[in-house]
């Protein structure tokens, strides 16, 4: 596979490691009532979709960028490559 | 007479010159009838079983073998059937044979394939006794019960006789060449490739594409499996702009490799599509040679391309009938190739068998050759597509069998008509090469025209498909649509293709009819020969309920091993859709799956084999610890000192007493460099730490230490070690060595994923210092000798934790920081890695007045067991904070990683294992790692387990063994005595549960 780094350019999957869903940005607030329900779901349960999936890939031999990539999992079309950051902060991740 | 104009004559390449020449230039190549593209000037000198024969450069080892006369090449697989030659390319089910000798040895190689060398050495396979006389050809007449399923049925039961009895005769017969048993000789390489446009292929659509994309100026790579590209182009009599269709080929590849921008490859097969445009291709560099003298013998290229042309061709497939497996029975396509290529013949008595037009050309070409063609035999109720005079027709006939063991000798047919051949040339149609269009899931669709599959569904991102291998089965057509697939491909580019003109080339007849085996046959009709398959076969998965294409590969092994049924499977699911009543549309194919044909593992494994499997790292010190009698052990990727023998020490355990002791009693000098090394830089360095580490850093002061604990998002224990505060927003952590990388990573995540505001960057630094512990009650005093003056070393000064940067040896920079991991006094001492060498020099020449010692990883162990510290042993990724007894660590009053999910009610559980110290009660035991325990007079059962021994050392300053372990509630068990059991190892002894603080337990020693 070939990934679009935002920086970078196309760049060969095998420069990447794996880490999978997007959600895992979510982390839940440590103060929140129900923060132990809330970390078990962040920490354990993912979906699996045949299809449109956001994932986290890390750039560990290149520049060592975490990238959220929009992939299909069925054709493995990648429509989509973000800094990890970038998105973070886009999902309002204050600090 | 038309219609032989129309399907041309073969290209005069066996002139009566050649045959005049017979018998005198081509000696003992009895089958040689002129030379075709070969080049007789170049005479080449093999064995085959020993036996000396001659042939000429540009032959494969098959056409020099049927030069030869050699038409018998092999044992079938399972019931040990002489075989012979049955194609002229990779798909070969047949003419499989070692090559070379000793460790060069090659087993199952395609002899179709193989290009003749001077000096080669082949051998046939799979026989006990000679070629001629295989003792194993007994198992064919036990066919009626070897058929499909025999496996699955027979040896079932007993059950005791399978490993003693079933299995050893079942790998003894299995399997087809040997194996050397020795280290491959030979090296192989990868590499990289980029271009505009791949073109698969290089027959007459594929070289009108790569012309096409070459003139406009697209950078491309072609790539053909055989050594000669042209494709068919070589082994028809078709003409291309009035000359000789080679010729043409020929021309276009000089003009083509004489372009910058094109890369041709021959030799090479794209043998994967893989996602977003990239292709596997095994290139064979030095496989036509004697020798590789040094060359990579192969190269595994990954080729990235915006775009593909697959321009495959097409396989022939035989048709099925009785005992059509003799040798000298050829597909029809591949008597053309070995006539109008290698100027060989098979036989000089022959009958083409067809159901199609194709079949005919021939039988034109056979009888321009001379030979003695006994009859046309067309399974179609048609007039002759050409007249052939002096040849028999026989209209509407099939062969119902054939007589001869080693050779064919005659054929029978459907009317009952015997002809005495010794060869017989079968088409039943030619299958479009449509794998790669499916690696990506792509489905064919079948076409009734030419009752073949072409390529249908979603293909490969950016591959197009042109020619044969898209169901343009005619050269007219292929030349055109190799042009414009590539100018589309191009166009999509932005290239804007020039303007060429298609050669003059003409539709050879094609017309063919779906017929797939005769059914009139009363004897074995084969359909995969490379796993002796047959009709019967699939007629017995049918009845036994394996209908679906893969469970008729699975139950019958149809379509498996080195050719992967190319010529088996198309015939094989088209008596499937007989027998289920389903169109072949709705039986389908089998799923076409990377590689297109068989890759090397060797290839595969590139140059990372041996020690270069993974790159090894050597510590700053390597070269002086070798020379001062190191063995290393691997950590990781990393090589460490485990010990340090000196003269007269004879087993590990006398030199790693004698370190952990003189460590103890004055100083140790040991290599720490491999501990994860990583700097925290940025304003909001301290805050960051926090969310990392379980404990808290952003109040340690400047020039201090502190241990920190790291969690998993889970809760569990992931890392431990120190970080130094160097300055306001400068921090340098250390991890384990085993997790150096993972941590960084880690580290990158929360940076730029959950906290990515912070402003803090990090940096792994772990190979620019070079580190070493300096532990004992004399590493002061050594120190002293090596830190420059005026930095104050004093325990006021530089108290236990401290930190800071000096210089060492006149002003070499150096971060120093009083840690201790073995419980001494201790420093450690980083320079920057390229003075790795000189430092360690330098601290065991400043240490001479103290007897220091240099010491390995072995002691170090010990030392820390002694201290009860935790190593990967005690953090196995399932013991928590609360296990080793570090509960309180875990800050609640902050946000970090791990801390609300280790709050959770089973990992806090007060009756859950704690770590302590063991110790044999009798104190001469050893003891043994893994052992588990189990509170006394109770049995030694799981349900009763109370815990395992993490780690055991001998303690050379206790004189007894100790160890560390997990027990239930151990904290609360001091003094009891538990009994410790390893099953594994047949071993049970009483230990007493003591505090893991083996030494020194209220921690004077390194704070003095």
């Amino acid at each position: 596979m070939i990934i679009n780094h935002p920086i970078l350019g196309p760049r060969d999957a095998a420069e990447f490691v794996y880490l999978g869903d997007a959600s895992l940005i979510d982390r839940p607030d440590w103060q929140a009532e129900d923060a132990a329900e809330q970390f078990y779901k962040y920490g354990y349960l993912r979906d699996n979709p045949a299809g449109q999936h956001q994932e986290l890939w890390y750039h560990e031999q290149g520049d060592r960028s975490w990238l959220v990539v929009t992939r299909n999992t069925l054709s493995h079309e990648i429509t989509q490559v973000e800094l990890a950051r970038d998105v973070a902060r886009a999902k309002g991740r204050d600090t | 007479m038309t219609q032989v104009e129309n399907i041309g004559t073969a290209v005069n390449f066996v002139s009566e010159e050649a045959q005049d020449r017979t018998p005198t230039s081509f000696a003992g190549q009895v089958n040689r009838v002129g030379t075709g593209l070969t080049n007789p000037g170049q005479k080449m000198s093999f064995t085959f079983n020993g036996r000396k024969m001659t042939g000429f450069g540009g032959d494969t080892l098959a056409s020099a073998l049927l030069a030869n006369g050699q038409t018998l090449v092999g044992r079938s697989f399972k019931y040990h059937r002489p075989r012979g030659i049955l194609t002229a390319g990779s798909e070969e089910p047949n003419a499989l044979v070692e090559l070379r000798s000793g460790a060069a040895q090659e087993p199952n190689t395609r002899a179709t394939v193989t290009e003749l060398f001077d000096g080669l050495m082949a051998k046939s396979q799979n026989h006990r006794g000679s070629l001629n006389f295989d003792m194993m050809a007994v198992t064919d007449f036990a066919s009626p019960f070897l058929a499909a399923g025999f496996y699955y049925k027979t040896f079932m039961w007993p059950k005791a006789f399978w490993e003693k009895l079933y299995e050893p005769i079942i790998r003894a017969a299995a399997g087809l060449g040997s194996l050397s048993m020795q280290e491959d000789p030979d090296s192989y390489d990868k590499g990289f490739l980029h271009c505009d446009l791949l073109v698969i292929g290089a027959g007459p659509s594929g070289l009108m594409a790569a012309l096409a994309a070459a003139r406009s100026g697209a950078r491309v790579i072609l790539a053909d499996e055989d050594f000669l590209p042209g494709g068919r182009l070589n082994a028809e009599g078709l003409e291309v702009n009035g000359a000789p269709g080679s010729m043409w080929a020929a021309n276009t590849v000089a003009e083509l490799a004489s372009m910058d921008n094109v890369r041709m490859m021959t030799r090479t097969t794209v043998y994967g599509a893989y996602d977003h445009g990239v292709y596997g291709a095994l290139e064979r560099c030095t496989d036509h040679l004697a020798k590789s003298d040094g060359k990579p013998r192969q190269v595994l290229w990954r080729v990235y391309s915006k775009r593909a042309v697959l321009a495959a061709g097409s396989t022939e497939r035989p048709i099925a009938f009785g005992n059509n497996d003799r040798p000298g029975i050829m597909l029809a396509g591949a008597v053309r190739t070995y006539l109008n290529r290698f100027g060989v013949v098979p036989g000089r008595e022959m009958a083409v068998f067809t159901n199609n037009d194709d079949g005919w050309q021939t039988a034109v070409d056979l009888q321009n050759a001379g030979v003695e063609l006994r009859a046309v035999i067309d399974s179609r109720d048609v007039d002759a597509p050409v007249h052939l005079p002096g040849v028999r027709y026989l209209r509407g006939q099939g062969i119902v069998n054939t007589i001869g063991r080693k050779g064919v000798k005659a054929v029978e047919t459907t009317a009952g008509v015997t002809l005495p051949v010794d060869a017989v040339a079968v088409s039943g149609g030619w299958n479009p090469n449509v794998h790669l269009t499916c690696h990506q899931r792509g489905r064919p669709q079948w076409r009734e025209e030419i009752n073949a599959f072409v390529p249908g569904g979603v293909l490969p991102v950016g591959m197009a498909v042109a020619g044969a291998a898209n169901g343009a089965m005619t050269l007219a057509a292929a030349l055109a649509e190799g042009q414009a697939v590539a100018e589309a491909q191009l166009t999509d580019l932005g290239y804007r293709p020039v303007a060429a003109d298609i050669p003059e080339a003409q539709d050879e007849p094609s017309k063919g009819a779906a017929y797939w085996h005769v059914g009139e046959s009363r004897t074995r009709a084969w359909l995969d020969q490379q796993n002796d398959v047959t009709v019967k076969d699939v007629k017995q998965s049918f009845q036994e309920g394996f209908r679906s294409v893969e469970h008729l590969k699975r139950y019958t092994t149809l379509g498996m091993a080195t050719d992967q049924g190319k010529t088996a499977n198309i015939p094989a699911l088209a008596i499937m859709s007989e027998l289920t009543g389903k169109p072949i549309q709705d039986t389908g194919t089998t799923i076409f799956r990377p590689p297109y044909t068989p890759v090397p593992i060797g290839a595969f494994g590139g140059r990372s084999r041996g020690k270069d499997f993974r790159p090894t790292r050597l510590t700053p010190s390597h070269r002086w610890a070798e020379a001062n009698g190191a063995s290393f052990v691997n950590v990781g990727n990393w090589l460490r000192a485990e010990w340090y023998t000196k003269p007269g020490e004879k087993v590990w355990r006398d030199s790693v007493d004698r370190e952990a002791l003189a460590t103890r009693t004055s100083v140790g000098i040991c290599d720490v460099t491999t501990l994860g090394k990583i700097d925290i830089k940025g304003k909001d360095a301290g805050a960051f730490l926090d969310k990392v580490y379980s404990n808290t850093f952003s109040t340690l002061k400047v020039g201090r230490v502190r241990y920190g604990l790291m969690l998993r998002e889970d809760g569990i224990c992931y890392d431990d070690g120190t970080t130094a505060r160097m300055d306001e927003d400068h921090y340098v952590m250390t991890t384990t060595t085993a997790n150096a990388v993972l941590v960084y990573r880690n580290l990158e995540f929360a940076r730029q994923c959950l906290w990515p505001n912070l402003d803090v960057h990090v940096i792994s630094t772990t190979d620019g210092w070079a580190q070493f512990a300096v532990a004992g009650p004399k590493s002061r005093d050594l120190l002293r000798k090596v830190v420059d003056e005026g930095f104050d070393l004093s325990n006021e000064a530089f108290p236990f934790m401290a930190c800071g940067k000096v210089t060492v040896f006149g002003g070499t920079p150096a971060r120093l920081f009083r840690i201790s991991f073995s419980g001494e006094l201790a420093f450690e001492i980083a320079v920057p890695a390229r003075f790795g060498n000189s430092m360690i020099e330098g601290l065991m020449k400043a240490g001479e007045a103290f007897d220091a010692v240099p010491y390995g990883t072995e002691a170090l162990g010990v030392m820390r067991i002694e201290k009860g510290h935790c190593t990967a042993n005690e953090l196995t990724g399932q013991t928590t904070a609360h296990n080793i007894g570090l509960g309180r660590m875990v800050s609640q009053k902050k946000e970090c990683i791990g801390n609300v999910l280790s709050r959770r009610e089973e990992m806090i559980r007060e009756d859950d294992v704690k770590l302590v110290g063991l110790r044999p009660v009798d104190r001469s035991l050893g003891l043994i790692a893994g052992s588990h325990f189990i509170t006394k007079g109770e049995a030694a059962n799981m349900a009763n387990d109370q815990g395992w021994m993490t780690s055991v050392a001998w303690s050379p300053n206790l004189g007894h063994s100790i160890g560390l372990g997990f027990v239930k509630s151990g904290d609360a068990r001091m003094g009891e005595v538990i009994h410790a059991v390893s099953p594994v190892h047949g071993t049970e002894m009483d230990v007493e549960i003591v505090s893991a603080h083996f030494v020194d337990p209220e921690g004077e020693r390194l704070r003095g």
